[in-house]
């Protein structure tokens, strides 16, 4: 395109002032600036040792946990809604008969690839039964692509590590829907 | 007998130097380092301390894992290269960087006579011999006392550094390379100018090439450079920074936004030589600001001004002088991260058409007060040092404010327009 072609459209720039013009008024200005900083706090930690303060641990999207009832049993009900929305399909359910009374299925293996996870928390948006949650741990590490696989005890027992940091939002039994509130 | 204790005399100097401009480059490469953090609001770094051992010591360590790395990077000369020229390049620009360092003086004088001590100490192990003539008072602080042409060998041997670059560009055999050392050459070629006419108005104003010389003039006047020729020192500190490479001058390597310049292919220890140049440039660069401007070891009230010196006076001295290089260095190391790098023509034009003017500027005013300043301070009845300095301001001002009217300092880089469009045409031509 040549520039007198007819489509180009010129625009003018913006006319500095005086103080553009001088440049030095601007120059101390950068210097203020960088010695400010130089000066002020320092955002990042000394991370081994020093850990960033998580602002709300019950809202952050780090591991995965299955909760656990109040018998110790997994809360889960393997109807799959977790797996069905996840968007990276790195949840894998076996549902079997479940031995208790009080519900149909139970999940015989509940496995999660956290490496394909991306930690959108849609599985525990999906969750009816508040089973599984994302907790606020976030350094995440292993040393085979198979360590990183993790199975239910795996969850079940990251479930036994937050339990007292971080409750479940509701410990009671799962919230009966409203009869009229749904269509 | 004669030459000898000034060899020694000499070669410790030398040895002293070196030893501690190596030190200290690894060292500001640590501080460069950290204020690079802080500023950008990390903390740099801190885990490295003594080695082999879980000490910290706010990572002071640094240095040493850097140049245990360094020495074991794979040292990669490419096949395509000009073997001779590409070893040469990187020695060059390291050495002629330290020889620079032969007339630049790190302290005032130590009230000690190595000759004569050391004549004293031959004359008890072996002895009476002929004591010789030589009087030499005081041990200059200096590699190379008494060199008469400081200032212009300083030039020279600095100017060699544009050949390191350029021969670093052209030997890799590499158009990115080429185009690196092409640009970098043109830069230092460009700024040799001003931070020459930046130095003129001193070297006039002293008298002398020796910077001990021009130090002494200082401190007898009492009234720093900085002070009587604003409009100098301005024009200097802007050449120094493009000398040394330093942002926002940076674009001998440019490293966010170009190909990294003339040592493109460069690896290993070949690399470090070239950085470890840098740094120096940059050391140097702070050593002639303080020494051409504030008043080198002269402080008032501390040092005294005088030739002869106490031992506590002589550290005062070389103390005085390493902290206020240290000042600027780290006014460097701020400045880098506070100003957006120039563009090319940009930085062309900052050198010719701005700074080549004020330095002219400014070395007239200088000489014409040399032929008359002393008539004027005579009629007014005012202090020398005051009149020099008022004169100094109010030509820094009003040549800026030449310089903003003229807008200078603004350059328009944008592709040129079609011969028969101008702005409102194309614009109201733009909705069909």
């Amino acid at each position: 395109m040549k520039s007198d072609d007819q489509r180009i459209a010129w625009i003018e720039e913006p006319k500095l002032g005086t103080t553009g013009k001088m440049y030095l008024p601007l120059f101390f200005q950068g210097i203020a600036t960088t010695i400010r900083h130089l000066l002020g706090p320092k955002l990042t930690v000394h991370c081994p040792e020093e850990r960033h303060e998580i602002p709300d641990p019950l809202i952050y999207r780090g591991v995965h946990r299955l909760n656990r009832d109040e018998q110790g049993r997994v809360k889960c009900v393997a109807c799959f809604l977790c797996a069905t929305a996840c968007p990276a399909h790195c949840i894998d359910i076996v549902a079997a008969e479940s031995p208790w009374p009080d519900r149909e299925k139970y999940p015989q293996s509940f496995t999660i690839d956290e490496l394909r996870c991306i930690f959108c928390g849609m599985c525990e948006e999906a969750c009816p039964v508040n089973a599984i949650e994302l907790t606020s741990l976030y350094d995440l590490s292993g040393r085979s692509r198979e360590e990183m696989i993790f199975d239910k005890e795996k969850l079940l027992s990251v479930y036994d590590r937050t339990r007292d940091d971080e409750p479940m939002p509701s410990n009671s039994p799962p919230q009966q829907p409203q009869p009229g509130e749904t269509p | 007998m004669l030459l000898l204790p000034i060899t020694i005399e000499a070669l410790i100097k030398i040895g002293l130097l070196i030893a501690c401009l190596m030190g200290t480059t690894s060292y500001l490469v640590l501080l460069e380092r950290w204020i690079a953090a802080w500023i950008q609001d990390r903390r740099g770094p801190c885990r490295a301390g003594i080695p082999l051992t879980n000490i910290r010591l706010f990572g002071l360590g640094q240095p040493i894992a850097d140049g245990v790395k360094f020495i074991f990077k794979e040292e990669f000369t490419p096949g395509h290269v000009d073997k001779f020229l590409y070893f040469l390049a990187p020695v060059t620009i390291l050495s002629a960087a330290l020889c620079v360092f032969a007339v630049i003086p790190f302290g005032s004088v130590l009230p000690f006579d190595f000759t004569a001590e050391y004549d004293h100490t031959m004359v008890q192990w072996f002895g009476a011999e002929a004591l010789p003539e030589y009087q030499q008072q005081n041990v200059q602080l200096v590699a190379t006392p008494g060199l008469d042409v400081g200032m212009i060998y300083i030039f020279a041997v600095g100017g060699i550094a544009v050949y390191g670059a350029v021969l670093g560009g052209w030997s890799s055999n590499n158009k990115y390379s080429f185009l690196g050392g092409l640009r970098a050459g043109a830069q230092l070629i460009s700024y040799e100018l001003p931070l020459g006419l930046g130095i003129l108005g001193v070297v006039l104003l002293a008298g002398s090439l020796r910077l001990d010389a021009i130090i002494n003039q200082q401190a007898h006047l009492g009234a720093w450079n900085v002070f009587i020729q604003p409009l100098g020192f301005l024009v200097f500190f802007v050449a120094a920074f493009a000398e040394s490479g330093r942002l926002p001058f940076d674009l001998v390597e440019a490293e966010q936004e170009l190909v990294s310049g003339y040592h493109t292919e460069y690896s290993g220890m070949k690399l470090m030589m070239f950085m470890v140049a840098e740094f120096l440039h940059m050391i140097t660069a702070a050593f002639l600001m303080v020494i051409l401007f504030f008043g080198g070891w002269h402080l008032w009230g501390l040092t005294g001004s005088g030739e002869q010196v106490t031992w506590v006076e002589a550290i005062l001295r070389v103390l005085v002088l390493l902290a206020k290089v240290m000042g600027v260095i780290l006014f460097f190391m701020i400045a880098r991260w506070s100003w957006p790098r120039f563009r090319f023509d940009q930085l062309m034009a900052l050198a010719w058409k701005v700074m080549l003017p004020l330095g002219l500027v400014n070395v007239v005013v200088v000489a014409v007060w040399i032929e008359y300043g002393d008539r004027l301070a005579a009629l007014t009845g005012l202090p020398e040092a005051g009149i020099m300095a008022a004169v100094g301001w109010v030509v820094l001002i009003a040549s800026w404010l030449v310089v903003t009217v003229c807008a200078a300092t603004n350059f328009d880089n944008r592709p040129l327009r079609g011969p028969e469009t101008s702005g409102h045409q194309a614009e109201g031509a733009t909705s069909p």
